[in-house]
């Protein structure tokens, strides 16, 4: 008895995941392609941090319906990011173009990663420098007969 | 020798005072690629009477604002009283667009609580509103003779917004 009533409590947590919001038909497989892949890489406006293909506010709605007319259409998809660049600023892109206001945005991991680099790299040549102090001559003679010794 | 242990406090601060930075930005206030730019033309139904038509081509020469509203948005209600100040006593053509609403409860709602517009489009769909780009609901926009955007607002508007801004705006539009 237990086991059925989790096991419906489960499916019942499920259904919201069943809950898919509207699906667009479309009769070209390459154009359902490029509608999956331009709701996943437009942003939603309102729920700032999901896209188009996971946001279910009316708004997103409304572009998602708006990106379907225009592929169906058979708009490229450079026109549909046009149109809502045009409408919503860079904001919409979840990749954002390359201008000197985004710079940074692009360039920085790799001068994160340069300058971490750089870091290792002093260190390690420092610590090399450390581990090994320069032999007396003494010291050298000594390891000449140990050596000697072992051929023998 | 000292001043290498600064380096990570002074680590610590700059990274503070980017994540402050960084709090203190309100993420809702998207900014906005239409001003300056011709505003968006649109023909709707008129809210008051499905069979007339509102457009933005009849508002050519004048400053006006576009407030786009609805019934279903909180702070609508909230900037109402606010709206019905700025057309009666401030002299503000305000042409609204009832977005994503309910004929008969945004009617409902204008007997009761006043009408600050001198025209009402209803765009139940969405077909005019994405091209304004709107987003969120109260979006405020003035325009000017020229028909072009040069202020616009996401959330409710208040009287130090237009003290501060907008009314100075507008009287330096009004003037050119």
């Amino acid at each position: 008895m237990k086991r059925l009533l989790l096991f419906f409590l489960l499916m019942a947590m499920m259904l919201p995941a069943v809950a898919r919001v509207e699906a667009y038909h479309f009769d070209d497989p390459a154009m359902e392609a490029r509608y999956k892949q331009l709701i996943d890489e437009l942003r939603c406006l309102v729920c700032q941090n999901q896209n188009l293909a996971d946001s279910n506010a009316e708004l997103a709605q409304d572009m998602r319906r708006l990106t379907y007319e225009m592929v169906s259409k058979g708009e490229s998809n450079e026109a549909v990011i046009a149109f809502m660049v045009q409408r919503y600023g860079d904001f919409v892109l979840y990749r954002p173009p390359f201008r000197t206001s985004t710079a940074l945005l692009w360039i920085g991991p790799f001068i994160i990663l340069a300058v971490g680099v750089l870091v290792l790299v002093a260190f390690i040549r420092k610590r090399g420098k450390e581990r090994m102090p320069a032999m007396g001559s003494q010291d050298q003679e000594r390891v000449r007969r140990l050596l000697e010794d072992k051929e023998t | 020798m000292k001043a290498r242990y600064l380096i990570p406090l002074g680590i610590f601060i700059l990274l503070a005072v980017f994540l402050g930075i960084g709090l203190t930005l309100n993420p809702r206030e998207v900014p906005s690629v239409l001003i300056d730019k011709p505003a968006p033309r649109f023909t709707l139904p008129d809210l008051m009477d499905p069979e007339r038509k509102v457009s933005s081509a009849s508002y050519s020469g004048e400053v006006w604002l576009l407030n786009v509203w609805g019934t279903w948005c909180p702070e609508c209600w909230k900037e109402h009283s606010f709206l019905m100040h700025l057309a009666h006593n401030e002299g503000l053509k305000i042409v609204g667009i009832d977005w994503r609403d309910d004929r008969a409860e945004a009617i409902k709602m204008l007997r009761e609580q006043g009408n600050p517009f001198v025209a009402v489009g209803f765009d139940p769909d969405s077909s005019a509103i994405m091209d304004w780009g709107v987003y969120g609901a109260p979006e405020t926009f003035l325009i000017d003779k020229a028909g072009n955007i040069r202020w616009k607002h996401t959330g409710a508007l208040t009287p130090i917004l237009w003290q501060e801004q907008l009314q100075p705006l507008v009287m330096q539009l009004k003037g050119q």
